[in-house]
């Protein structure tokens, strides 16, 4: 078949418009989406085949936690789009192809990061990394992490150390990209590298300043990848040079640059972006034409959901203190609504969603429901089934969204949002503005290891009792310095992973023009303002070592707490988010990207609280914080209501890159049957999202199954929780993360 | 005076009528239709044995409020409430026992928020009170418990006379309230067949009887007895098995035909 043809041939009865002309997915979409407004009656059950692919994973899956958390690891072949042959589960039974390695749960290495973090991961699992592929990329092949030391300034190397700022990805691949993996199925690779070759050749005749030879540089990596791709999916047997002609190709054809994306780039998130009502286009015309069934439909989204699910990286066991539970945030982004209104619920939202029951509950791939006052009834419905019986879905707020990121936008990772293919983040991780609390009242010296970590003139807070301005003043000046250090901190570190370990493949499925945010964090946001409530409105005595820092605090009196309603201490929190976001935004950053920040912990709150000492709400040396945006553990005692509408008032547009919130319910004090629980489930997302909160994860269960969990993991291989922004594996929890997650607030408990 | 000086000056009083609040819970499920503020008042007459309140019977204790904070403490909520079909449900302790407090307060809730009002009730109310404090006229739904339907039975588990519950319940159906009955199932004490089918009968009198909820007796107002110093008679007492619920569901769905639920 000649280009045309086949072209005419993939494109037929579709409605055609600008995403003839130009890469415009987007368009596509809106041209030619069925929106469905029914329930989930349609959906059919797992086939036979689906139910023995997954029965061989959950196979895998236990052989690998008995093997220690890895299956095997190929430590001989650095990974790239090509690097390894064809793999697959069961070649027979698979309708959707293609695996990391060539065999699945085999894990690849991928040095280009940093070869230590390699090696150390190897050798926490029993595995030895050749000396020959470790000199390589110690000698000969510069790694990303080699080169940020390099540039780092010993004040850096400092905060890190002391873990003012954390969680840095300065030794791993910084994620939170999303390719628009749905281009490669819509206009088939050659087109796109025709359009990237167009971009290039824009280029010719500039002056060659640093940005237009880096640009070509890059666009020159691009195509490449491109070409690889098209190599990769060769070996599996298909020629992805073209569009795809039918819902099996699409699904596929997406896959395929999804997977070449994870064989090269490991990632923290690894986010897919907004796939389900791209594919229903796809699956809905096929089953117009007579050529697929309900069952045949829900099956190729079984099989593409299961490669999701099997998506692994080797990480080290510090990392996964931070980041827990093998977690690879294949965030799917889900409903949402048009701009003209439209609901973009398919009938495919509901067979992504539906996966949670043909395969069971699972982590990932993070499905995330882009919430609307305006989504349909029956599938606000379900969405809430599905989150009482499986507690698999985290849901973000589209009205509050969709302003600012158009119907195009996805989730990366946990909560932060970006238009897809037109937009990217350069991934901060955090600062710790619990302990910046502790620097301003200790004269800038940090608490656990008694060096001066601020480097400018401090006097260390000395009074019997705190005094409110005195901390403030210092605290005002320590968070200055905190946010320039953060900002060169992060500016060195993306400089470095363009220049060492660039996603070229994910940028091939970017337009041109991309807009770059600079995507830093804050933890330990109820803590500090818990803290500060407690100087303004109790008695706080800092109790001091002999060097005179505060290693401990009394406090005498009440004082408001965050997570109650209590507009006294809320105000204390807003004006944090807002002050410290008012003052990164003041630093020159990496290709001018624009400064955001998200009050997300993921898991790292338990390392936070280990390395932060005692704070003056009361909160002992080493415990964690609480997550994300949550009121600490306990102290939300005014009931579900009052905590999620202490958390609505934070302001999103001073924390655009997301704020979490993680909820959980028992299932009864939802209501006594399940339809009352489904309804009061849907009437509290319809009024939080109302407030202008931005995410919540929804948890519904109690507190006896987690514990019956801890002692009996073999019992549980499928029990998802949700934490901060993303859900995991409760099994796969350190203990000490396991036991956080049950001392959270558990509404209803009785 | 009049007309709108009047209701001034009746919502002037509503507002500063004081009540004795025992304490309250802002995402209540399970007292009522959808998501409701669930007010606890101070204060009961009845002494039952399976009580898990009984921190609530002192009828001189609890906070003192006025309409005006009681309603500041419901007000953020209101929008979860209205979403979920739901409301304020007067609970206790008796709620009845402080039926002009209540009266008034529901006025003010009617009149700034027009919000679904309920009342759980042990029903141990004199009709005649009821009609003079005009609470009814606020009241959308009355959870009503009937425990026991043999007086002798019923004064051995709560030390007082169902008599005046059931005029109670005969006075608020024929004044039109909707009424969901609730019925606690303690093994042996509630679940012979004979009390079981008077209970049935007892409830096809009522007309506007919607259904009827089974609460399984459970043991988590135990501790409070201790607290309070008091001897917890039913100490051997178990929460009911499932088959045990079944055959008291099966029995009564049997003879009515409004849902009976657990």
């Amino acid at each position: 078949m000649s280009t045309v043809q086949s072209v005419k041939a993939a494109y037929r009865q579709f409605k055609q418009g600008v995403w003839n002309e130009s890469i415009d997915v987007r368009d596509f979409i809106i041209q030619n989406m069925t929106s469905y407004t029914g329930d989930e009656s349609f959906l059919a059950p797992a086939t036979p085949a689906t139910n023995k692919l997954w029965e061989h994973i959950s196979r895998l899956s236990r052989e690998e936690r008995e093997r220690g958390g890895v299956w095997d690891v190929d430590t001989t072949t650095p990974s790239t789009i090509t690097a390894h042959g064809p793999g697959y589960i069961d070649k027979e039974l698979e309708k959707i192809v293609g695996v990391q390695t060539d065999a699945p749960f085999k894990r690849s290495v991928q040095p280009f990061g940093g070869i230590k973090m390699v090696v150390d991961a190897c050798k926490a699992y029993g595995y030895d990394i050749p000396q020959e592929l470790i000199d390589t990329f110690t000698e000969i092949r510069k790694t990303h992490n080699q080169g940020v030391f390099d540039a780092y300034t010993p004040e850096m190397r400092l905060a890190r150390k002391t873990g003012i700022i954390t969680g840095l990805p300065d030794a791993y691949g910084r994620g939170r990209i999303i390719g628009d993996y749905r281009r490669v199925a819509l206009y088939g690779v050659d087109r796109l590298i025709e359009a990237k070759l167009a971009d290039k050749a824009l280029t010719d005749h500039a002056p060659m300043s640093d940005d237009v030879i880096r640009e070509r540089e890059e666009h020159s990596e691009q195509i490449r990848s491109l070409q690889e791709l098209k190599a990769m999916a060769a070996s599996y047997g298909y020629d992805i040079s073209r569009p795809a002609e039918n819902a099996q190709e699409a699904i596929q054809w997406l896959y395929f640059a999804y997977l070449g994306a994870v064989k090269e780039q490991n990632g923290a998130a690894m986010s897919i972006g907004r796939i389900s009502s791209f594919l229903d286009i796809y699956i809905e015309r096929d089953l117009a034409e007579g050529t697929m069934t309900e069952e045949q439909a829900q099956e190729l989204m079984d099989h593409f959901v299961m490669k999701l699910r099997i998506v692994k990286f080797l990480r080290t066991p510090d990392y996964n203190e931070l980041f827990s539970g093998d977690p690879t945030w294949v965030t799917e982004s889900i409903a949402g609504v048009a701009l003209d209104g439209t609901p973009m619920v398919t009938k495919s939202s509901f067979r992504i969603l539906h996966t949670l029951y043909t395969l069971g509950p699972s982590p990932e791939p993070n499905l995330t429901v882009l919430w609307s006052n305006q989504l349909p009834e029956a599938f606000k419905k379900y969405c809430a089934k599905v989150s009482i019986e499986t507690s698999s879905i985290q849901y973000e707020n589209d009205d509050l969204m969709r302003p600012i990121y158009g119907d195009d936008y996805g989730i990366a990772c946990c909560v932060s949002a970006m238009r897809i293919g037109k937009q990217m983040q350069f991934f901060g991780a955090r600062a710790n503005l619990a302990k910046a609390l502790l620097y301003a009242i200790n004269g800038g010296v940090d608490e656990k290891m008694n060096v001066k970590v601020y480097p400018h003139d401090l006097p260390a807070v000395t009074d019997e009792v705190l005094d409110y301005d005195k901390v403030m003043a210092n605290y005002e000046q320590v968070m200055e310095w905190l946010s320039g250090l953060y900002i060169n901190t992060l500016n060195v570190i993306h400089y470095m992973h363009d220049k060492y370990c660039y996603e070229r493949l994910e940028f091939a499925l970017h337009d041109r023009e991309i807009l770059r945010t600079m995507a830093c964090g804050i933890a330990g946001l109820s803590v500090v303002a818990d803290s500060l409530s407690a100087i303004k409105y109790a008695k706080v005595y800092p109790i001091r070592n002999e060097q005179g820092i505060a290693i401990d605090f009394r406090i005498e009196g009440d004082y408001p707490q965050y997570g109650n309603n209590d507009q006294r201490v809320d105000d204390i929190a807003i004006a944090l988010v807002e002050r410290f976001m008012k003052m990164l935004k003041q630093h020159k950053t990496y290709r001018n990207s624009i400064a955001t920040q998200s009050v997300l912990t993921i898991t790292s709150n338990v390392v936070y609280g280990k390395k932060t000492g005692s704070t003056p709400d009361g909160r002992k040396a080493g415990e964690p914080f609480a997550p994300g945006a949550n009121p600490m553990h306990g102290r939300d005692r005014k009931g579900a209501l009052a905590s999620l509408t202490s958390v609505a008032k934070l302001p999103y547009e001073h924390a655009l890159d997301g704020i979490s919130n993680t909820f959980s319910i028992v299932g009864k004090a939802l209501g006594k049957d399940s339809d009352t629980q489904r309804q009061n489930l849907t009437a509290l997302l319809d009024t939080y999202m109302g407030q202008k909160a931005h995410h919540l994860n929804v948890n519904v269960f109690d507190r006896e199954t987690l514990k019956d969990a801890m002692e009996h993991p073999e019992l549980y291989p499928q029990l998802t929780v949700r934490v901060s922004g993303y859900a995991v594996n409760f099994i796969k929890l350190t203990k000490e993360q396991q036991l956080e997650v049950i001392s959270r607030t558990f509404h209803g408990a009785l | 005076m009049n007309t709108a000086t009047e209701h001034q000056a009746q919502v002037d009083h509503d507002r500063r009528v004081k009540g004795r609040i025992h304490s309250f819970e802002s995402f209540g499920t399970v007292d009522g239709p959808g998501i409701r503020f669930v007010l606890f008042m101070q204060g009961c007459a009845l002494r039952c044995k399976f009580c898990h309140n009984p921190d609530t019977w002192d009828m001189t204790t609890g906070k003192v409020m006025t309409v005006d904070e009681v309603i500041a403490e419901i007000e953020p909520y209101i929008p979860y409430y209205k979403a979920s079909g739901g409301g304020v449900t007067f609970s206790g302790g008796e709620p009845s026992l402080q039926a002009p407090f209540l009266a008034a307060l529901g006025r003010e809730l009617k009149r700034r928020h027009q919000l679904h009002i309920a009342m759980d009730s042990s029903g141990f109310c004199e009709p005649a009170h009821l009609r003079s404090t005009s609470l009814l006229e606020v009241v959308d739904l009355i959870l009503l418990d009937l425990k026991m339907i043999d007086e002798q039975k019923h004064m051995e588990l709560t030390t007082q006379s169902n008599d005046r519950i059931l005029r109670m319940a005969q006075f608020v159906n024929d004044y039109g309230t909707r009424l969901w009955i609730r019925h606690v199932v303690i093994p042996e004490v509630t679940t012979d067949p004979t009390d079981v089918e008077r209970l049935a009968v007892e409830i096809q009198k009522l007309s506007t009887v919607e259904r009827l909820e089974l609460l399984p007796y459970h043991e988590m107002g135990k501790f409070k007895w201790k607290q309070l110093g008091l001897r917890y008679e039913l100490e051997h007492m178990k929460p009911p098995t499932n088959e045990q619920l079944a055959a008291v569901q099966n029995q009564l769905q049997a003879r009515l035909d409004i849902p009976v639920i657990i």
